[in-house]
């Protein structure tokens, strides 16, 4: 960071020569480039937010009159059926995104060396992150649909459509059925980032290794994994906050119907259909919370994480990975 | 002898392996965008008589593009689309840069203040917070509004001043040292000095935010409630298919319809991607 105050002491200046002088200008081209972001941030972050824990607290709709409640909301959102029903739903979602981090390495840690056709499967995995929420929604609703893409798919393989369940309608499948499909978009994701990091590894560490007759499983586990492994766990932890606010699935493929609501979906019903904002408040509130916990933790882990990664032999942590690994741990939770 | 033949064989079931592995999980991640390209190429007999897996007949049948593109009003939608994509962009690209120029460039009281609020910011997951923002915009008057839905997505993104906060810190200030030496005004720094160099940091922010604002559905399903007259893409394609129940043929065509430009801009930009995710500066 660079300081640039090139102060004139000039005793009396006019308004406009003050205007002229760097100072001047520095502090004027400071007020006029921090204006609209700081306007922005405020009215779309901060003031949303405390008005969140405002309303919390008062039994309300949009319109009309309130009502102050004091923690009935809070005492709701835990004792509710489909409140907590909801956060038990984002079990799931936690338990898909430890499936997702263990594929995402697989496949990054495969398509990091020499594979033929590696920029296309590279793509092909990527792609679906690019493709938007509510068509990926149609895509998976026409493929699990009984009778359809994955059931004649089944059949080939001589699986008689009769004993296929329904996907999306089956309360006891649906939700891995959709956490299936968070998997599918997101994964890609996760590849090509994780590329990014083995890709920072010293290559002459493998070489090292192969004369030393290491196979693809040692140099995995021995140069690959601990020299990514903060990018890994970072990611992992991310995507807790990120099982939390799981949305996009649901919302888009079963509308949250059959038992498949998470924690968003039952929000988004209650304030916007329902107009029970003050409620609706309170599972925010309390999401937060839940998401400052997890986010407490990560930081705890990411700098011991640190600590032990600077203390013995420095194998192979690149400035590139730390900045990587700094800026994901920036970057906001949640998968949607 | 049999040790170098044992390794060779070894050798070959491990790339075998690698490659069914690596085929099938192609094949997981294609397969529900194939059977939607081929359902849509479909007609209304075929879709009723064959079964989803089976090729169309002719391939040229576009009918069902034409259909979903005239009944959900895609010319409508794409220009909408299009129209709030531009002013998106330029605006997140300049506020987010003049932002961040101010930030790593100056020393002022409260500096570092700011830079904890925007980190602070994306602890607050932005659906959580709809609720009151709804409110906020009724008040505002913003609900139902082209530019109100443009300022909010331009908003607090800060994935994108994040960008371009780490491209600063690698631009030397004496750019902005001698520039001023030679009469140059700290507007000018910005404007002709800096922002030019900034290319590849906005071309990057611009494409993943670009992808974000055009598949953006929950949002512009909230703000902009008047489908007939802003509605973007993915709201008219979800009010196009309401009425057409299971007839999945002309709703695969208006997904595909969808997915072409996001196709294109990544055939396009690959790299570009990739190097920016690879910079962690892409949100998880």
């Amino acid at each position: 960071m660079s300081t640039q105050t090139l102060s004139e002491k000039k005793p009396r200046k006019s308004f406009k020569q003050w205007c002229h002088s760097m100072r001047g200008q520095q502090i004027i081209v400071t007020l006029v480039f921090l204006l609209v972001p700081l306007a922005l941030l405020f009215t779309f972050t901060y003031l949303p937010f405390f008005k969140m824990v405002q309303f919390s607290f008062f039994k309300m709709k949009y319109i009309g009159k309130r009502e102050f409640v004091g923690l009935k909301n809070y005492i709701d959102v835990f004792t509710r059926d489909d409140c907590f029903q909801a956060l038990k739903l984002s079990l799931y979602y936690m338990v898909g995104s430890v499936v997702q981090m263990a594929l995402a390495l697989l496949f990054a840690t495969i398509l990091s060396f020499k594979v033929k056709g590696g920029k296309f499967f590279r793509a092909a995995y990527y792609f679906p992150c690019l493709i938007c929420g509510i068509s990926v929604g149609f895509i998976f609703k026409f493929f699990f649909t009984h009778g359809f893409v994955l059931d004649s798919l089944l059949g080939f393989l001589g699986i008689p459509l009769e004993s296929c369940p329904y996907w999306l309608k089956d309360e006891s499948i649906n939700n891995i059925v959709l956490v299936a499909c968070s998997v599918w978009k997101y994964v890609g994701q996760n590849i090509v980032m994780f590329i990014g990091a083995i890709a920072s590894v010293d290559s002459t560490l493998y070489e090292a290794a192969e004369i030393d007759g290491a196979n693809a499983w040692h140099k995995f586990k021995d140069i690959i994994l601990p020299s990514i492994r903060t990018i890994v766990v970072l990611n992992l932890i991310i995507s807790v906050s990120g099982a939390l606010s799981a949305f996009e699935m649901p919302y888009v493929v079963t509308g949250g119907g059959f038992g498949t609501s998470t924690y968003f979906v039952v929000m988004d019903k209650l304030a916007h259909t329902d107009q029970k904002v003050g409620l609706a408040s309170a599972m925010a509130v309390v999401l937060l919370g839940l998401i400052l916990i997890v986010t407490a933790i990560q930081k705890f882990v990411q700098k011991k994480l640190e600590d032990a990664e600077n203390k013995p032999v420095k194998l192979t942590v690149t400035t590139e990975q730390n900045t990587a690994a700094k800026a994901m741990s920036a970057s906001p939770a949640g998968k949607d | 002898m049999n040790d170098i033949k044992a390794i060779k064989v070894r050798q070959a079931l491990v790339s075998v392996a690698k490659y069914t592995l690596l085929i099938f999980a192609a094949f997981v991640a294609l397969v529900p965008i194939v059977s939607c390209v081929i359902t849509a190429f479909k007609t209304n007999e075929e879709y009723a008589s064959t079964t989803v897996m089976t090729p169309p007949e002719s391939w040229l049948y576009f009918d069902n593009f034409i259909t979903a593109w005239q009944k959900a009003d895609m010319g409508h939608a794409f220009l909408n689309s299009f129209t709030i994509l531009i002013c998106v962009l330029a605006g997140s690209v300049l506020i987010s840069s003049m932002l961040a120029y101010v930030l790593n460039r100056f020393q002022f009281p409260g500096n570092g203040l700011i830079r904890n609020l925007f980190m602070i910011a994306t602890l607050i997951p932005g659906i959580a917070t709809q609720v009151t923002v709804y409110q906020i915009m009724t008040a505002l008057h913003l609900v139902n509004s082209m530019p109100g839905y443009i300022i909010l997505m331009m908003g607090t993104d800060v994935i994108t001043i994040y960008i371009f906060l780490q491209f600063f810190e690698n631009l030397p200030v004496s750019l902005d040292e001698s520039a001023i030496l030679d009469g140059c005004s700290y507007f000018g720094v910005y404007f002709r000095i800096l922002l030019p160099l900034l290319k590849p940091a906005i071309v990057t922010s611009a494409i993943l935010k670009g992808v974000s604002t055009y598949n953006e559905y929950y949002m512009a399903n909230l703000y902009l409630q008047d489908k007939t007259k802003y509605q973007v893409v993915s709201t008219s394609l979800y009010v196009f298919t309401g009425p057409m129940g299971s007839q999945y043929n002309y709703i695969c065509a208006g997904v595909i319809i969808t997915i072409i430009p996001a196709l294109i801009v990544f055939l396009l930009c690959q790299d570009q991607i990739y190097s920016g995710m690879a910079a962690g500066a892409v949100k998880g």
